[in-house]
């Protein structure tokens, strides 16, 4: 279908993006890949007046790596992130979660700062930004504020931005013994279940480990129960059972012609305790 | 509606202005203002892969990517891709191994194994289905189009 019409504007500049978002209110949305939205705007799901263009914004390119902290700009397609060999050596979870994303002409034009800001249930960055403790920075009008991954996804597409912001980037520890497992829906690749495993290892004992799904639920979120139940545990060996009661612990499972409820329930298990095996291989 | 607005596109090594309003899709821009009809449209949902063109050297589905956004950029389609009468080694290929039956998907499935082969000249029979993962053919079941490409890619290694 063809999208209703909207006004066109290209930012040269964060700032100049800012305030056109102020400027056009409500009316106005960040076109960035736009892998999401023009989708969603061509079955008029969203009928934006105002699309300002961030897209090609060299602020917010860029991998870096300072202290053993990695930066990654919003504006950093899927493609860049899985073909960086700064994320490949120290934080292989995430080169190799963007390299699984849908398909190599999505992975050429969607960003990782779309990817987290529309917070689609099925996406896989999210579950790995919230595994890796990450730290989301995003610009408004009154400058800079950040916010952790496990607090901005809330709900179903819907995280902690408001109107007049912009995802500037995201940043977290390198981490070599963390990994995603997902279970994919066949077509488009988004995650039915998708669990990230990141964990702090002492030999082959877990010493603490921070566990996040997406796909099952609303939003990508922590499973507490197998964070828990991973502390002490000696891996690979413990991870089927630590990762046992990952599933049922959930408040909210997703259910639609792809699996029911009780079967992404059984699945975030499974992919948890493929995950954690796989996080514990790289130990 | 709102305003037309200009744009320029290098398309297939010409430049191509004209006023588009901001929400004709690339792929449109192609097939009805330019005249580009190799490049097919084959779903609503962004994942057929039959609008595959490369947009800066990257393959990129032009039904998911507004003109405007391609505004001052290079965009080949398969209609670029030969060299006069002398067939492009993927179109070669596609020609002798039976690489399509409609035909339908043929465009874009050639568009983005030139966008693999670009990255990765002597990928496996694994690395080649998950690089035009992206396209889906009705037709052929894919291992007469993966057959295509491993001819292309013997041959432009050979050259
Ligand atoms: C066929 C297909 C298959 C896919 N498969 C997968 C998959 O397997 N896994 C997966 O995770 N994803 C998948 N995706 C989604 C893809 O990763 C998207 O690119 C991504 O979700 C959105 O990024 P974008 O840059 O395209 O954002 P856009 O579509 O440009 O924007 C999405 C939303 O985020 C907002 N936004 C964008 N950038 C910013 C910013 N910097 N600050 C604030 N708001 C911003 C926009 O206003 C909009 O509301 C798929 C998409 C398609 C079309
Ligand atoms: S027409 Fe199907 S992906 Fe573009
Ligand atoms: S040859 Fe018919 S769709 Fe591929």
């Amino acid at each position: 279908m063809i999208p209703t019409a909207f006004e066109y504007r290209r930012a040269g500049s964060v700032a100049e993006a800012l305030s056109l978002l102020q400027e056009g209110g409500p009316e106005a949305k960040l076109l960035a890949g736009g892998h999401s939205l023009i989708p969603m705007m061509k079955q008029r799901l969203a009928e934006p007046g105002l699309l300002i263009d961030i897209g090609g914004l060299d602020e917010l390119r860029g991998i870096q790596e300072d202290g053993g902290e990695i930066a990654i700009g919003a504006a950093v397609t899927h493609a860049e992130i899985a073909a960086s060999d700064l994320l490949r050596d120290q934080a292989p979870i995430v080169a190799e979660t963007a390299a699984n994303i849908g398909d190599a002409q999505v992975r050429n034009r969607g960003t990782i700062g779309g990817s987290l800001a529309h917070a689609d249930p099925g996406a896989d960055l999210p579950a790995v930004m919230v595994a890796l403790d990450a730290t989301i920075a995003l610009l408004g009008p009154n400058g800079e504020r950040k916010v952790q991954a496990e607090d901005f996804f809330q709900d179903i597409l819907t995280v902690d931005l408001a109107e007049d912001e912009i995802v500037t980037g995201v940043c977290f520890q390198a981490c070599r013994s963390a990994a995603y497992a997902k279970l994919e829906q066949r077509a488009s690749k988004f995650a039915l279940v998708g669990v990230a495993a990141a964990l702090s290892l002492d030999g082959g004992t877990c010493s603490s480990a921070r566990v996040a799904v997406t796909g099952a639920s609303s939003h990508a979120q922590r499973l507490s129960g197998v964070e828990g139940a991973l502390a002490g545990a000696s891996l690979p060996d413990g991870a089927g059972d630590a990762a046992s009661g990952a599933g049922d612990a959930l408040d909210f499972v997703n259910e639609d012609l792809h699996g029911s409820e009780e079967y992404r329930r059984a699945m975030t298990a499974v992919f948890a305790r493929r995950a954690i095996e796989a996080a514990a291989g790289r130990g | 509606m709102s305003e037309p607005v200009p744009i320029t596109i290098n398309v297939n090594g010409r430049k191509r202005s004209a006023m588009v309003e901001p929400r004709l899709l690339l792929v449109h821009f192609l097939r009805e203002s330019l005249n580009l009809t190799g490049t097919h449209v084959g779903c609503d949902t962004s994942q057929c892969g039959a609008c595959t063109v490369l947009l800066d050297g990257s393959s990129a589905k032009s039904c998911t990517v507004f003109a405007v956004q391609a505004d001052g950029s290079e965009v080949q389609t398969i209609e670029g891709l030969a060299d006069g009468d002398e067939l492009h080694p993927l179109q070669d290929g596609f020609w002798e191994e039976h690489g399509l039956q409609c035909g339908y998907c043929t465009p874009g499935m050639i568009m983005s194994a030139v966008n693999l082969l670009e990255e990765n000249p002597a990928p496996s029979e694994a690395e080649i289905r998950e690089g035009i993962s992206g396209n889906l053919c009705r037709c052929t079941g894919y291992q007469h189009i993966v057959n295509a490409i491993q001819h292309a890619a013997e041959r432009m290694a050979q050259s």
